[in-house]
């Protein structure tokens, strides 16, 4: 459903993906792994929109996305939880999970007051800080309120950038958990960005590996245990 | 007791005033960024619209319908400054977003640019507008204590906007669009949110709201092509002093520097008042450099 073809970009003058190409398939979980700085964010964002590719193309369900804005591609049911967070921190919680419904293709979800439960039961600690600021929360908090927001509206591709990176461990086992029955309802493919070896094993169908803005290796879990992954991830 | 009373309305008469002039300076400049040199100029754009109703009333209306034009002004002087705004931030502003000093520059030739085409249409003069007669007089409260309706007028409509603006921004689903927009644009941008309608129409808004400032201000005096300028300094001002991004800081920042204002001129001349409540803002803003109402927030990345 998601389908990168040599994929250029970059920031100002510096080229920092070469000619990438990946592919999600509807309910999969696909791992994005590498080092730092090779160019897994830069995937990510260049995929949502926020950064505009230099070559190639990105097409979601068909339909080519390239030259599509950020918000036009979340109306088409791309969610995305970014690498800090990026919490509005003077909206409450609920005013937060609200904005998520902002990309609903319908009006009449736009509009409701409440997020649909589908997005919030995944994240039961949150109903309890509904009316808190967005900004007071911690790391953990605010990771799992992304989380929630970026499902609000039902996104049928999720983009995930390192969602565990700096969290407690028991809320690393929740996201876990969360991944795991969002790939079990199978209504929603993930692109998952992670660096532990360990995680993207455990909930991962497909995985790339990058280095220097390309992609190195790809396979499935079965061929996870291939020596070549071990040196590519190691630093 | 009689001059304290009439002392302390004066004080929040001029305090309702300078609110008034620094509300639509809070949105465009508070929430948005934008050092709008222009602020002044839509507040001309303002009196000049009830400059232009009333004429219309006067010449080809019958005589007793003169006196509901204000109401009339009101909205006209919202909508044409909103709409005049609405095109300064297609045609300008969007392309100077994250460039202070830029859309400073741009903006203030903006405002020279309104200036002189004033003084084309209605000539350099100032000119006068008649007040309705219903807002004629004073409500007398004791011997030698009256409350001009005028000044009771400008009063409520203060009130009635602070409150429109607090419902609009806090309260309904477009002003929760605009606060995630002002807080976060990218993100806002990937959950949806078409961040460009939001920038235009949260500029037209604040352009508006001087507007009606600039209608109100044709009770209280003649008015000019430069009328704006007069109003500009005192407009960032309070902005500055309540702590950009917040309302209820704004609203603190046009009591303190009104009340001030008062007070000082009472003890000395108004030049000398003026020049001390400066130094009052100045030596505040350097102990609290954020204003009254600094916006607080844990660390994002805690």
């Amino acid at each position: 459903m998601l389908s990168v073809r040599r994929l250029d970009a970059g920031y100002g003058e510096s080229v920092v993906l070469r000619g990438v190409s990946l592919d999600v398939e509807p309910g999969q979980v696909v791992c994005l792994m590498g080092r730092n700085g090779v160019g897994k964010t830069t995937l990510i964002r260049a995929v949502m929109g926020l950064l505009r590719p230099k070559g190639g193309s990105v097409a979601f369900k068909g339909e080519d996305v390239t030259r599509r804005s950020p918000g036009q591609r979340a109306r088409r049911g791309i969610g995305y939880v970014p690498q800090g967070r990026e919490i509005f921190p003077q909206l409450t919680v609920r005013e937060n999970l609200r904005i998520g419904l902002e990309a609903c293709a319908d009006r009449k979800s736009r509009a409701a007051k409440d997020v649909p439960a589908a997005a919030v039961e995944k994240f039961p600690a949150l109903q309890a800080m509904y009316g808190r600021r967005g900004g007071d929360l911690s790391g953990g908090q605010q990771q799992q309120l992304a989380f929630a927001r970026a499902l609000a509206a039902g996104p049928e591709l999720l983009l995930l950038d390192e969602p565990t990176e700096g969290i407690q461990p028991s809320i690393v086992e929740d996201i876990r958990d969360v991944i795991r029955s969002i790939r079990a309802e199978g209504k929603t493919a993930i692109l998952l960005v992670e660096q532990s070896l360990e995680f993207v094993r455990s909930v991962g169908d497909r995985f790339y590996i990058m280095e220097k803005g390309a992609v190195v290796w790809t396979g499935g879990k079965e061929e996870l245990d291939d020596p070549a992954v071990t040196r590519y991830l190691t630093v | 007791m009689a001059l304290w009373l009439t002392q302390l309305f004066n004080g929040l008469s001029v305090s309702s005033i300078l609110l008034l002039i620094a509300l639509g300076l809070a949105i465009t400049f508070g929430l948005m960024r934008v050092i709008n040199m222009a602020h002044g100029e839509f507040i001309m754009i303002g009196a000049y619209s009830a400059y232009l109703v009333q004429k219309i009333f006067q010449s080809s209306l019958p005589q007793g319908w003169f006196d509901a034009y204000y109401p009339l002004a009101l909205l006209l002087a919202f909508a044409l400054a909103f709409a005049i705004g609405l095109l300064l931030e297609t045609a300008l502003i969007r392309f100077l977003y994250g460039r202070p000093l830029d859309s400073l520059l741009a903006t203030w030739g903006v405002g020279l640019v309104l200036q002189q085409l004033a003084r084309t249409i209605f000539g350099a003069p100032n000119v006068g507008v008649t007040s309705p007669s219903w807002l004629d007089g004073g409500l007398r409260i004791m011997t030698g204590v009256v409350f001009p309706y005028k000044r009771l007028f400008i009063l409520a409509l203060v009130a009635l906007v602070l409150l429109a603006m607090y419902l609009y921004i806090y309260r309904s689903d477009a002003g929760r669009r605009m606060r995630a927009v002002m807080q976060n644009r990218d993100m806002a941008a990937c959950l949806g949110i078409s961040t460009r309608r939001v920038d235009a129409v949260t500029f037209a808004i604040g352009s508006g709201i001087a507007g009606v400032a600039g209608c109100a201000l044709t009770l209280i005096g003649p008015i000019g092509p430069t009328i704006g300028t007069n109003y500009i300094v005192d407009a960032f001002m309070v902005v500055v002093l309540g702590g950009v991004g917040k309302l209820i800081g704004t609203a603190a920042g046009a009591l303190g520097i009104g009340m001030l204002n008062t007070l000082f001129e009472w003890g000395s001349t108004a030049s000398l008042g003026k020049v001390l409540v400066f130094l009052c803002i100045v030596a505040f803003l350097q102990w609290k450099p954020m204003g009254l109402f600094a916006v607080r927030s844990r660390s994002l990345d805690g």
